[in-house]
């Protein structure tokens, strides 16, 4: 990540001296460090709305139901966490959360699953479990996806929500997919471990 | 108004109905524990603002100086030679690396071939089905204090390939070309 993250910024001034895009680069800096100071303050009101509603669903037993709900399913994925760990919780609020296109509900229980899974795995380096989340919640599936109709509605669309079902059926072909992938990719590494 | 627009509308009040009268039913102290939840959310969203932030500041470095752009352009004949349609290539490059730059873009295909036609349905798909893995990865990550990211990002990406290639497939087959 750190190098990915200073090509794209070495690049990008590289390519601004050669074509002459200095004061594009210039002004971009500081509009998106004030983007993003405004993105985090913004985070601030949908992570305490939702993180306060969690809790009392918490509490009320909520959370617990959903995992007994889907408990085959999702112990199967995450086989690094005990079956009855708040971290399962979470991750599938999380999961619902984006099914129903809640993407800003999604965000902070995503981050307390990720505490959880911290907890669990007490190390700073990605647990295999952060990386099958992580692959899942790329892969984003979704039932209604909210931003995309409100831009077709605008646009005047005959019909809408006529891309749902593709949308959903996408979704769960990419969901299977970075399933796989993970998979595939905890394979290599234990092997690789496993030489060592 | 089809139903589906309605359910998004009603989703999140119905949730808050529900949690809260159930929570209520079994006399748990539901303004307490909503504001205990809550401290929580001013903290994490505070300690997210440096990762987001020098994040964002690089991207947009890439994209204000033209060579995202550039980039595109070199890769754009290469992957409509292999089938994906030219107008959509900048949008699948883009929909991992920035959220923004991504539904600008699917707004603007949408206004110049409409909402109902081969490329506005492609691009509703593929924004939908897919999501800004850079985000997701720093957000998350950042949040709890996750340097080595492992194989996060390759197996994000390579999830983002697979989420890019079903969309086309799937709207082809569902709306034909």
């Amino acid at each position: 990540m750190n190098y990915i993250w200073a090509i794209m910024a070495i690049g990008g001034i590289i390519y601004a001296m050669i074509n002459g895009t200095m004061d594009e680069v210039n002004k971009a800096i500081f509009k998106s460090a004030d983007d993003a100071v405004v993105l985090a303050i913004s985070l601030i009101s949908v992570m305490v709305f939702w993180l306060g509603i969690t809790k009392i669903a918490e509490a009320a037993g909520l959370l617990k139901g959903l995992v007994r709900l889907a408990k085959p399913f999702i112990a199967r994925l995450f086989p690094d966490i005990p079956k009855d760990h708040p971290a399962m919780g979470y991750i599938l609020s999380n999961l619902t959360a984006n099914f129903f296109g809640l993407g800003n509900a999604a965000t902070p229980m995503g981050i307390k699953a990720m505490e959880e899974m911290k907890k669990l795995s007490g190390s700073p380096k990605a647990s295999r479990s952060m990386i099958t989340f992580l692959a899942i919640n790329t892969s984003s599936l979704t039932l209604i996806p909210t931003t995309v109709l409100a831009v077709r509605m605008k646009y005047d669309s005959q019909s809408p929500t006529e891309i749902v079902s593709a949308t959903l059926l996408a979704s769960i072909i990419s969901f299977i997919g970075a399933i796989l992938i993970d998979r595939l990719f905890y394979e290599i590494r234990r092997r690789k471990e496993r030489h060592l | 108004m089809s139903l589906l627009a309605t359910a998004s509308m009603w989703i999140i009040p119905c949730l808050i109905l529900v949690v809260l009268t159930i929570a209520t039913a079994k006399r748990l102290p539901t303004y307490e524990l909503f504001v205990d939840g809550g401290k929580e959310g001013i903290g994490l969203a505070i300690s997210i603002l440096p990762f987001l932030l020098g994040m964002l500041v690089s991207i947009a470095i890439l994209r204000a100086s033209g060579a995202l752009d550039a980039i595109i352009g070199l890769i754009t004949p290469f992957l409509s030679f292999i089938g994906m349609p030219a107008d959509i290539v900048p949008l699948a490059l883009v929909r991992p690396i920035s959220g923004t730059a991504a539904l600008g873009m699917t707004t603007e295909l949408i206004a110049t071939h409409g909402p109902d036609s081969f490329i506005g349905r492609l691009a509703s798909v593929l924004q939908g089905s897919t999501d800004t893995t850079f985000y997701v990865l720093t957000v998350y990550f950042g949040a709890v204090g996750i340097r080595k990211m492992g194989d996060a990002l390759k197996v994000g990406l390579l999830a983002d390939v697979i989420g890019i290639m079903a969309s086309i497939i799937v709207v082809t087959i569902i709306f034909g070309a």
